[in-house]
């Protein structure tokens, strides 16, 4: 999923500073489940915000409002009456749902309310985990299933660095050494003699070096 | 390669002379007197000099500029080249431009990261790795070509080193990776900083049962320790740093003042330990802002005059 982290809320109030009624919207879909940006937290930034506001002395009018996902169209039309309401949309998506909402509505200001961190998964109650890089040209089954481009801070192909110790990256030493878990997994899977090849220069074209990316599905298009 | 030598270092190496390089890192600033003060201290004193590329990931004068500093002194540098600040594209014009100055040995490296540098805040490149660059290198010197195939007006001949960290985990795999950059185009390898001489002796009978000590010469690197904090800081602080505690220890256990002597004693012990394993074909000497004694090691060590 797309893991995204709700701003400080210092930084949202400068944000919506020059506003006085504003929708914040929330999205339920991948900010939803890394407890970024639901409804939970649609409610939550609210109170908070109409409470730093009144202590100010200068009161806000804050709506909410949820839809299903704010990167598609669809969805988004939900918000139309509602934005139109408001001075300002305060998306707490990710900067997909961000740029979809301000498309759709060219004359309301739409500002981010959450970090769009990484494409990661839910490792355990409360701890995402980056794992992947969106590179375009997978080659997981290189590497054993882990992904060195994600999750070496090196991006090295032909791996470890020396500064791999007890499993461990030495850029932070509660992070996991990726190469460490791709000669654990090759070694268990007995293929360790993979990594005894020579591995090639990745070629980027098919990552955001290669300017911003398009997919288009003839067969879907209507 | 046994044809004519490329560079003064493969010369030494090929004629099976014990080999010694010692590093100078730039200065962070635009002093090129400082790179020539510190190289007049390595005149004659050692085969070839490595020149760090932002070490550490803090800026300096560029490795290529401060190799042509040391060159007008007469001296041989071995530029070191990280990917960490420059894609492919800039590596092998930066690789052309080196060879045109007639800088002909280099060391591949993927480079610190730069969280522990000056820079935290940067972008970091790593386009190709380490062993990428390598094989690029030796392509050009070969083939004649570089990366995307074109044929080049003037290949550069370069000798062409990398790096080797005995202590880095997992310590199985290491054999495996040196194995795999001598492959890639390492003719030769300059190791971490050797205080753990057990560890770094098991990782050369691996070598050594893998047949690479018959295909890659192998500079053993040592570092003088300057004092007992500076000991215990790098042992606890330096990712890949293998410091056993008797050294630690034996630092401790001289007055602040002997510290030093002390720390040159122990580098001309393990300097000694070195020479008498087989494989091992050179010493680099990495004396972090200590020049000055890179030559009373070498010639408290008997290797002066160089050949």
């Amino acid at each position: 999923m797309i893991v995204g982290e709700q701003k400080p809320v210092q930084e949202i109030l400068q944000m919506v500073a020059p506003h006085r009624k504003f929708l914040i919207l929330g999205c339920g879909t991948c900010v939803k489940t890394c407890f970024a940006g639901g409804e939970d937290e649609v409610a939550l930034l609210a109170s908070a915000l109409r409470l730093a506001s009144r202590k100010d002395g200068r009161p806000v009018e804050i709506e909410e409002l949820t839809v299903e996902r704010q990167c598609e169209d669809a969805f988004i039309a939900e918000a139309a009456e509602a934005v139109s309401r408001n001075e300002a949309v305060l998306s707490l998506a990710c900067g997909a749902g961000v740029q979809a909402v301000a498309r759709r509505f060219p004359r309301s200001p739409v500002l981010p309310g959450v970090n769009t961190t990484f494409l990661g998964v839910l490792e355990h109650q409360g701890l995402f985990t980056e794992e992947c890089a969106g590179c375009g040209d997978c080659q997981l089954a290189v590497f054993g299933g882990v992904c060195p481009f994600s999750r070496c801070a090196k991006k090295l192909l032909n791996g470890p660095c020396g500064g791999s110790q007890e499993g461990k990256c030495e850029v932070d030493p509660d992070t996991e050494c990726a190469w460490h878990l791709i000669i654990e997994r090759l070694s268990a899977l007995g293929r360790l003699d993979q990594l005894r090849a020579y591995v090639p220069p990745k070629n980027w074209q098919t990552s955001l070096s290669g300017g911003p990316r398009k997919l288009i599905r003839k067969d879907h298009v209507i | 390669m046994n044809t004519e030598p490329i560079s003064n270092l493969h010369r030494v190496l090929s004629r099976g002379h014990f080999a010694v390089t010692a590093e100078c890192g730039p200065p962070r600033g635009a002093n090129g007197e400082a790179v020539r003060e510190k190289g007049a201290l390595l005149k004659g004193v050692v085969d070839a000099v490595n020149v760090t590329d932002n070490q550490t990931a803090i800026v300096r004068m560029s490795s290529i500029s401060a190799c042509k500093h040391l060159m007008d002194l007469g001296l041989e540098p071995v530029m070191q080249m990280v990917t960490r600040d420059r894609n492919r594209i800039a590596l092998q014009s930066d690789i052309l431009g080196a060879y045109s100055l007639g800088i002909k040995n280099i060391l591949c490296l993927s480079g610190d990261h730069q969280r522990f540098g000056s820079h935290p805040e940067a972008l970091n490149v790593f386009d190709i790795d380490s062993m990428n660059l390598l094989s690029t290198v030796r392509t050009m010197r070969e083939q004649g070509k570089d990366l995307s195939g074109h044929a080049l007006d003037g290949a550069p001949k370069m000798f062409i080193g990398a790096a080797a960290n005995p202590f880095a985990d997992p310590f199985e795999y290491r054999v495996i990776r040196l194995a795999k950059k001598i492959d890639a185009g390492a003719d030769f390898i300059q190791t971490q900083c050797i205080y753990n001489l057990d560890r770094f002796k098991a990782w050369m009978d691996m070598a050594a049962g893998e047949g690479l000590t018959e295909k890659v010469h192998i500079l053993a690197g040592v570092t003088p320790l300057k004092s007992a904090p500076m000991a215990r800081y790098m042992a606890q602080n330096v990712a890949g740093m293998d410091i056993p505690e008797p050294l630690l220890r034996r630092m401790a256990g001289v007055p602040k003042k002997k510290a030093a002597q002390e720390g040159i004693a122990i580098c001309l012990e393990t300097l000694q330990a070195l020479r008498e394993i087989p494989g091992v074909h050179g010493v680099h000497i990495m004396a972090i802002e200590w020049e000055n004694q890179v030559k009373t090691i070498v010639e408290r060590a008997g290797l002066l005059p160089r050949p």
